[in-house]
């Protein structure tokens, strides 16, 4: 029963939120599909600061859709994809970026991986030579090499033979 | 020997890093406006729209920028804090009524005190998207000069009060206006 009541109040409060919420933006509000395609790529390009595995589109978040707004708005009046990503930027850091810029903070984040894919190939490298080494140096002594090629030449003799009756 | 401490080392670096990680708190972005001027605005008053709250009210002492919500919970746990700072401490308190509506917030204030030299009222948060607050309470501690030096994101407790708030403030009183 209280979390029932609990609900109707939350329900009920509703509507005085959503008073102050700014209209979200509509498809009608593009003047020309060629806005609507730079609104998608940057929007789809920013982070979420509340919601933070979210991109600024598609996040429900209240302030998500305040930044969609002001998105729109700054595409209308003339600015730059760069100049839009600045301005977000300048408010809430690179943290709103996918894609932050290559600087000295970024720098581990950026080369990371291909220094662990070096990493990696020179382990595999130094792995693969020390098993060559090991077999050609460990699996037959000379007797054996010799008795090997006996058996070889005996089998090629064999198949010779026999292959007049195929 | 080295067939296992390589593994080894590599676990031990890896639960360092998770360790670390795991005491982060990712709420704590850290803000582009420290040590840049605080962003011009002008916003009508909260009690009295015909008043304004604008940057120009910050100039010449040092204030807490407190940005709040009377739908925000964490600003009310915070607000009895601010009450005493703005009590005892003579802090001057300016706020930013972010995303709320005149009736509520001046309930709200009604109800809990009102710790705010000013309230600008910023029903569509576009102030508060150029502080770049994400969520409220936050508050910006903002020298002489206009110049934002500190964020505090949620808030206030009265350990960040003791340990960084009020020994940042004593140093910026003492600074040259």
């Amino acid at each position: 029963m209280r979390i029932l009541l609990l609900f109707l109040a939350l329900f009920a409060s509703m509507p005085a939120l959503a008073i102050v919420e700014q209209a979200d933006v509509m498809p009608a509000d593009f003047d020309n599909p060629e806005q609507k395609a730079r609104f998608r790529a940057l929007t789809e390009e920013l982070r979420c600061t509340v919601c933070q595995n979210q991109n600024i589109a598609d996040s429900h978040a209240s302030l998500a859709r305040d930044v969609r707004r002001q998105v729109l708005n700054l595409i209308k009046q003339g600015k730059s994809d760069e100049e839009v990503v600045d301005y977000l930027v300048a408010r809430y850091g690179d943290f709103v970026r996918y894609r932050p810029p290559f600087d000295a903070r970024t720098a581990v984040l950026w080369l990371g991986p291909f220094v662990f894919l070096l990493v990696g190939l020179w382990a595999l490298l130094a792995f693969i030579r020390r098993r060559n080494r090991e077999q050609t140096a460990s699996v037959l002594d000379a007797e054996e090499q010799v008795a090997l090629q006996k058996a070889l030449n005996a089998l090629k003799d064999h198949d010779a033979s026999a292959g007049g009756d195929k | 020997m080295a067939r296992f401490l390589v593994p080894l080392g590599i676990f031990l670096v890896l639960v360092g890093f998770l360790y670390v990680g795991l005491n982060l708190n990712p709420r704590e972005i850290p803000s582009p406006l420290i040590g840049k001027p605080a962003p011009d605005f002008t916003l009508p008053g909260l009690k009295d729209p015909e008043q304004s709250f604008s940057r120009a009210d910050l100039l010449g002492k040092v204030t807490l920028v407190n940005a709040w919500a009377s739908w925000c919970t964490t600003c009310r746990q915070e607000h009895h804090l601010l009450m005493e700072l703005a009590r005892t401490e003579g802090v001057q308190i300016y706020g930013i009524n972010y995303k709320d509506t005149r009736e509520d917030a001046l309930a709200y204030l009604q109800q809990l005190g009102d710790p705010y030299v000013i309230s600008g009222h910023d029903i569509q948060g576009r102030v508060g998207l150029d502080f770049g607050v994400i969520a409220t309470p936050e508050t910006f501690i903002i020298d002489r000069k206009g110049v934002i030096r500190y964020k505090q994101t949620g808030a206030i407790t009265v350990e960040a009060w003791r340990e960084t708030i009020a020994p940042l403030l004593e140093r910026l009183e003492a600074e040259e206006g």
